[in-house]
């Protein structure tokens, strides 16, 4: 019995720790993805302020989300990185351009046009490979026996492509969003204006994609259509986010459109979760089946049940510290 | 040619490794001595001490960062090229990583940004403790990995169900035989690494007449310190290669040279190890030293190489040669030390341009020892993964093949060689901008985040205002 409630505990966290990832990390790689179609190279600057103080905090979720899967479910950890080998590397590549430019940019001024480019080519790459990751799990792997089987390159199809640009076109979207929030004038302008048909792209990927799943996955075909009462209740909820975001925008609200950005990203994750569960591996491994040991599943819990308040208070300090708008020559100069 | 994932995924772990190694093992040892000088500070209200603090507190927020960075993707290594070995020892490996990691979380969240962003805004008490804070959990966050490192190499506490492990102790699995040994020694070379490095940058800054006061104090204080602290690690190293001796002998073996387990076995200098013959084609060595040294008697019986089967060897030119390169930087840095208390008892130690650009020279010097030594330990346990239960071959991911391998191994060495040259010449912009006083307006930049990078203000390009004062 222990087993089987620390499974459900450890997926939790595990499942908190990727949407929280998602989301924080999203909106910064978003910024990444918009930079080259920004207005000029002041609103540049103000995008890259805005999640500058943030924004490695924001990755030690993925951090701490590698480490706790190898300890909490092995499995997916040495099936998933094994399946995707090549756009794990190209997603670690791109947060190291990413990282390093961020640090450097600020420090840079004859050299500053590459480190642009490094941002925002190393946030396209990541994110898009993050999106394939998703596309990936959906589609499922080839496993036998707890070891994966596939190819290289199982994971490149035209659904994976699909969900990394449906994941990009929904990083930009927060990115845009929190734009908003956090700037003012034209560079607040150019995000209201660019709002609108970043949820117009997601929508659409997110369409096709929803119509596609049935196909690559039978078994999610027949969870959604033999329990349609409950899992149907995130797309409706996602939809009345996405109702909200373009009311919102339309008149100019500042703080609403991220906030209806995130509930369009948070029921569409709970959307997926509630598709797969208790798959963790699919098609076939349960979440108890990845499981390692309760007693390396406790001991691993003691540390992590202390570490997430401290690095949640943390991380809500520095967004409190951080409040409020990032003017033009603000920051540096 | 057939390109073979097992050796392709051995150099690009060994590469990723080594790369990450020579970050911790120099923050290590800073962070130590940066809280040293803020105690120093503390207590005698000396400028000086607060100087050097500063600067190197700047230069340890650099190579965090880097340490940082290259540290990701470690974590990934384990699950993309050996994914087997990652499944079966999950249940002890999986908690320990993890733990390395909680560790390193909590320090930046709760004392790393007050080192380095405080100053002036915390009491000075508080960001005293800070520093010590972030001393200790240096040292917390390289326990666990030591303890991880050392159970795959005296693996204790478990029991195999199903081909994985499964913890029965954890306290013999954490401290498992040669921990102790391991982290010992580890944590020496750390000190040493930290100690070389300030004494190179002082001597560097003294042979060009800069912040002479607060150098000289830094560079007199690491030379005393260095006095002990490299014999001490010869002592411990010794220790260490016994332990290894009762564990792992045929590693001793192959870092002695010695195939055949005999008695009176030399102290090799020089060998040519020949895998396929079996023996050395050529050496020169002490009479029965090797026998001394690790028995402790003339005639005490040292184990071969041969002891194992060719299958079952270590590369033993590998093991035999990086082991001497550890042990004669070692021996070297002895005698520096010992050089610097004759020159002090002379007074000359700060004024003899020879002696101070020997130092500057012995800042690369622990950062090859440390890698040696990691060379002799890891490739000296092959063909283990998990000594005598698990192999290489038996880790290595199933599904990887060459072509796989060989694409990361030319991406990880293209990213790490373009994050090494702008990390070391940004490092040496911080270090050649030396002790001036931070202000916002020297880069322009103002202290926006509690990023590792921003503690440095040094612009990456353009001229340093007040720099070639």
């Amino acid at each position: 019995m222990i087993s089987l409630d620390l499974a459900i505990i450890w997926a939790g966290i595990i499942g908190f720790g990727v949407i929280m990832y998602v989301i924080m990390d999203g909106f910064d790689l978003g910024l990444g993805i918009l930079f080259p179609f920004a207005p000029d190279d002041e609103s540049r600057d103000v995008m890259m302020n805005s999640v500058a103080p943030v924004w490695d905090g924001n990755e030690t979720w993925l951090v701490l989300g590698g480490a706790g899967l190898l300890g909490a479910f092995p499995l997916v950890y040495s099936v998933f990185l094994p399946a995707l080998y090549i756009g794990v590397f190209l997603m670690l590549a791109g947060l190291i351009f990413r990282g390093i430019s961020f640090e450097f940019r600020f420090k840079s001024k004859r050299n500053r046009h590459w480190w642009n480019r490094a941002f925002c080519g190393g946030s396209a790459v990541a994110a898009f490979a993050q999106g394939a990751v998703v596309g990936a799990y959906i589609q499922g792997f080839a496993v036998e026996d707890f070891v994966y089987v596939g190819g290289a390159l199982d994971w490149l199809t035209p659904f994976t492509v699909l969900t990394g640009l449906g994941l990009m076109a929904g990083y930009a979207l927060l990115g845009a969003t929190w734009l908003i929030l956090k700037s003012e004038g034209y560079i607040q302008q150019w995000a209201y204006r660019i709002t609108p048909k970043l949820l117009v792209a997601v929508l659409v990927v997110f369409g096709i994609v929803s119509l596609w799943t049935p196909l690559v996955s039978p078994e999610v075909r027949d969870r959604w259509l033999s329990q349609i009462h409950l899992i149907w209740v995130f797309p409706i909820l996602g939809m009345v986010c996405a109702y909200v975001l373009y009311r919102a925008v339309k008149r100019q609200e500042e703080g609403l459109p991220f906030v209806a950005s995130l509930g369009l990203f948070i029921f569409t994750y709970l959307g997926l979760i509630a598709s797969k569960w208790p798959v963790i591996v699919p098609p076939n491994y349960t979440i108890w089946d990845a499981s390692s040991a309760p007693e390396s599943q406790l001991f691993l819990l003691i540390g992590v049940l202390f570490v997430i308040p401290i690095v949640l208070a943390y991380t809500a300090w520095t967004y409190w510290v951080f409040r409020g708008k990032v003017r033009v020559g603000e920051g540096y100069h | 040619m057939e390109l073979d994932p097992l050796l392709l995924s051995r150099i690009q772990f060994a590469f990723v490794v080594c790369f990450h190694a020579i970050f911790p093992v120099f923050t290590i040892g800073l962070a130590s001595y940066i809280a040293v000088l803020h105690g120093l500070f503390y207590k005698t209200d000396n400028q000086a001490w607060d100087r050097l603090a500063q600067f190197w507190t700047k230069v340890f927020a650099v190579v965090f960062g880097m340490g940082v960075v290259t540290g990701i993707v470690m974590s990934f290594q384990f699950g993309t090229n050996w994914s087997n070995f990652s499944f079966a020892t999950s249940n002890f490996l999986g908690p320990v990583l993890s733990y390395e990691v909680v560790t390193a979380f909590f320090l930046e969240a709760a004392f790393l940004g007050v080192l380095l962003f405080g100053r002036g805004k915390v009491p000075e008490g508080v960001h005293l403790f800070a520093a010590i804070m972030v001393a200790v959990g240096t040292f917390i966050s390289s326990f666990w990995i030591l303890s991880a490192n050392s159970w795959m190499q005296t693996p204790a506490g478990y029991e195999m169900i199903d081909g994985r492990f499964h913890i029965t102790s954890w306290m013999a699995a954490i401290f498992n035989p040669s921990f102790w040994y391991r982290f010992a020694h580890m944590g020496m070379a750390s000190f040493l690494t930290g100690g070389f490095v300030v004494a190179g940058v002082s001597a560097w800054f003294l042979l060009r007449h800069r912040d002479v006061e607060a150098n000289k104090k830094a560079l007199s204080m690491c030379l005393w310190l260095l006095l002990f602290l490299a014999p001490a690690q010869a002592v411990i190293g010794d220790f260490h290669g016994l332990n290894t001796l009762e564990h792992q002998p045929t590693k001793v073996a192959a870092m002695e040279g010695n195939w055949e387990t005999s008695s009176n076995v030399p102290l090799l200098l020089f060998a040519l190890p020949d895998q396929e013959a079996q023996s050395n084609r050529f050496e020169i060595g002490i009479p029965s030293l090797a026998s001394i040294v690790l028995t402790h008697s003339a005639d005490g019986e040292v184990p071969g190489v041969t002891e194992m089967a060719p299958d079952e060897q270590p590369p033993v030119a590998l093991v035999f040669w990086s082991f001497r390169v550890m042990v004669a930087i070692g021996m070297l840095m002895i005698g520096v030390a010992i050089a610097g208390l004759l020159l002090r008892r002379k007074g000359r130690v700060f004024q003899s341009p020879l002696y101070l650009k020997t130092l500057v020279g012995m800042i690369v010097s622990p950062f090859l020892a440390v890698l040696a030594g990691w060379v002799v330990t890891e490739s000296g346990r092959a063909p283990w993964l998990v000594y005598g239960v698990m192999t290489h071959a038996q880790g290595l991911t199933p599904s990887l093949t060459g072509g796989m391998a060989l694409f990361t191994l030319i991406g990880y060495v293209a990213v790490y060689t373009v994050v090494f040259w702008v990390g070391v010449y940004y490092l040496t912009r911080v270090v050649r901008n030396g002790m001036i006083p931070d202000t916002a307006e020297v880069s322009g930049e103002v202290e926006r985040a509690k990023r590792p990078f921003s503690a440095a203000h040094t612009p990456f390009d353009g001229d340093f205002e007040g720099a070639s004062k």
